[in-house]
């Protein structure tokens, strides 16, 4: 089908004897929001993990963008076009919004290999263009990310996936270390990513932000998928029982 | 487009809000020490440390003394400009030192010539075929020296993964038992005159200026120098933005060995010899600089400006405990603590840094 954009089949990991995923199949299409949720340990990071190159996968198929794929590293991931706001956030602490946003793809004014100038006018006009365009709300740009408060560095890190028009992003527990006003914050990003139909996997474990935020829940267990529910039919009870083991869909049977 | 209120909500950008340049600090820290000077040497001695006393001389400052000030400094100088864009990497470059030596030792092999006096060189190395040689010859070996010991850190460092404090001790070490082979210990002498002319009077200055300036500019507009800088900020995010770590780094070990180098040229160039002993504890020195400079040790802070500006503290001191007739005893003593002062003002300002919102 030409609207899945992202697709695993039978994706598996095992360290060692290990188990941490099991048989996963996932499907994501164009313009989706979709949360993956799960206790510690079901397997929601490894599943991320396999999908953005970190790491190397066991077994099974990865189709992204209609072909299938084997990224050998984050990076390879990241030219597909997957952005990744990682829980540990890519960041250089000592320079500023806008040089972290291109760091790796500066701007350039005058080529000439490693010592090409820096178009420094160019990437501040583009910084802001993103900041306006997803919403984030940073008090001067010029400021190193050493000085920003949490909220605002995650902000940065989400602007800089937003600002290259990734086909793919994805946040494993973006909002786990902000306050309420900095995930508030972080959640109008997230909306703005939905208006503009880019597809978004989101790793979360707040019940609310998920049924504010996305369309379909995605449930790990001990490594293996138990549940694939569309918000609309399903509530944070339903998805507790799921989660913690009262309930399996019947699909998934023999993940219990 | 106005630059200023751009965007919404707090968004803007505003270039007077930018983040106060941690150079002011090194400057005011360089005039106190000089205003220190001044008046030990007004109350001590009735002197000046600064201005001209001499009535037959027509001038405000004493020049004299400034002008040792920079050129004592400047040929450490150009090696620290090297130091520098290492530790920013989140490096450190040991070596400088024997490169020096090592390289001095080769390029005045290269600089020698025929006759002194009228008799042969009696301390030629080579035959008639390197004598009288051109001057863009002992130049070009020079830089290649310094090129290759430089590629040979970073190579060590960026792919057998060991830290640079011990690949760059290992060159260290075996720099200067190269010096030391090169000629059997002797010194290696009597160049000729378009050498000799490179490093003449106030020439290391010179250098020591055009240099720093253009590293500056490399350092603030490429995107060498921002790399540079996110590599010593955060390494991992580097890699993960598509940076080329470890080829990055062969490069900056690489103009480091260069910059040393080009330190050697100047000063076996000035001294008209060149000695196996030579730039011992320059590499200590260097470091020393950039850090009283505001370089951090745990990379991703510093300038060029702020290094320059250590470098002049550096040789105010110098001049200055020579200045109140002091031993030189006490200024290595003094030269330590500044050096751990300056590292320790570092921590606390990084915990600061860390903590404010």
């Amino acid at each position: 089908m030409d609207d899945i954009i992202l697709e695993t089949r039978n994706l598996t990991k095992h360290y060692g004897g290990v188990h941490a995923l099991q048989g996963a199949n996932f499907v994501l299409r164009k313009g989706e929001h979709v949360a993956i949720m799960g206790d510690n340990g079901a397997g929601k990071s490894t599943f991320v993990r396999q999908i953005t190159g970190v790491e190397q996968r066991t077994r099974g198929e990865i189709i992204f963008n209609g072909s299938p794929v084997n990224f050998a590293g984050p990076l390879d991931a990241r030219e597909a076009g997957i952005e990744t706001v990682f829980q540990t956030l890519a960041l250089a602490d000592h320079l500023d919004v806008s040089d972290n946003l291109f760091l790796g793809r500066e701007r350039i004014r005058f080529r000439l290999g490693p010592f090409s100038i820096l178009d420094y006018r160019a990437m501040r006009e583009a910084t802001l263009e993103a900041l306006q365009r997803t919403g984030v709300k940073i008090p001067n740009i010029h400021n190193t990310i050493e000085r920003m408060s949490g909220g605002q560095r995650q902000c940065v890190a989400i602007a800089r996936t937003a600002t290259f028009h990734s086909k793919l992003t994805i946040m494993d527990e973006p909002t786990a270390a902000l306050g309420v006003q900095e995930t508030a914050q972080v959640e109008a990003i997230i909306r703005t990513l939905k208006e503009q139909g880019e597809p978004l996997i989101l790793i979360s474990h707040n019940m609310r932000q998920v049924f504010d935020l996305v369309d379909r829940i995605v449930v790990f267990r001990r490594g293996r998928i138990c549940a694939n529910l569309r918000k609309e039919e399903t509530d944070g009870q339903d998805v507790v029982a799921y989660i913690t083991g009262a309930k399996t869909q019947p699909e998934y049977e023999d993940a219990a | 487009m106005s630059d200023r209120a751009h965007g919404i909500g707090g968004l803007k950008y505003d270039p007077r809000q930018k983040a106060k340049p941690q150079e002011l600090n090194v400057l005011i820290a360089l005039v106190l020490i000089v205003a220190a000077f001044e008046l030990l040497g007004r109350l001590l001695y009735g002197d000046s440390f600064l201005f001209n006393t001499r009535p037959n001389v027509d001038a405000i400052f004493n020049w004299a003394r400034l002008n040792i000030i920079i050129l004592q400094v400047s040929i450490v100088g150009i090696i620290a400009i090297g130091v520098t864009q290492v530790i920013i990497s989140g490096g450190i470059d040991l070596s400088s030192g024997s490169v020096v030596g090592a390289t001095a030792m080769i390029v005045m092999s290269f600089a020698q010539t025929a006759l002194v006096n009228g008799n042969p060189n009696p301390k030629a190395i080579f035959g008639d075929w390197a004598m009288d040689l051109p001057v863009l010859v002992p130049i070009l070996v020079g830089l290649g020296c310094g090129l290759l010991a430089g590629a040979v850190n970073g190579v060590l460092i960026a792919y057998t993964r060991i830290p640079p404090f011990i690949a760059t001790l290992g060159m260290m070490v075996s720099a200067r038992g190269l010096a030391r082979w090169w000629s059997n210990g002797q010194p290696v002498s009597f160049p000729t005159d378009s050498f000799a002319a490179l490093g003449k009077g106030m020439m290391p200055v010179v250098y020591f200026i055009l240099l720093a300036i253009l590293f500056h500019l490399i350092l603030r507009h490429t995107v060498y120098g921002k790399h540079t800088y996110a590599i010593g900020s955060n390494e991992d995010a580097a890699r993960m933005s598509g940076i080329n770590v470890a080829r990055h780094k062969v490069i900056v070990y690489a103009l480091a060995g260069m910059l040393a180098a080009l330190a050697a040229i100047v000063l076996c160039s000035k001294n008209l010899t060149a000695q196996a002993g030579m730039g011992v504890m320059y590499e200590l020195d260097a470091i020393a600089m950039s850090v009283i400079g505001g370089v951090s040790l745990a990379g991703g802070r510093g300038s060029i400006i702020g290094t320059v500006l250590g470098a002049l503290i550096f040789g105010v001191i110098i001049s200055g405990f020579t200045f109140l007739k002091l031993d030189a005893y006490y200024q290595e003593m003094v030269k330590g603590a500044i050096i751990v002062g300056a590292v320790v003002l570092d921590q606390w300002r990084q915990r600061r840094g860390a903590a404010s919102p």
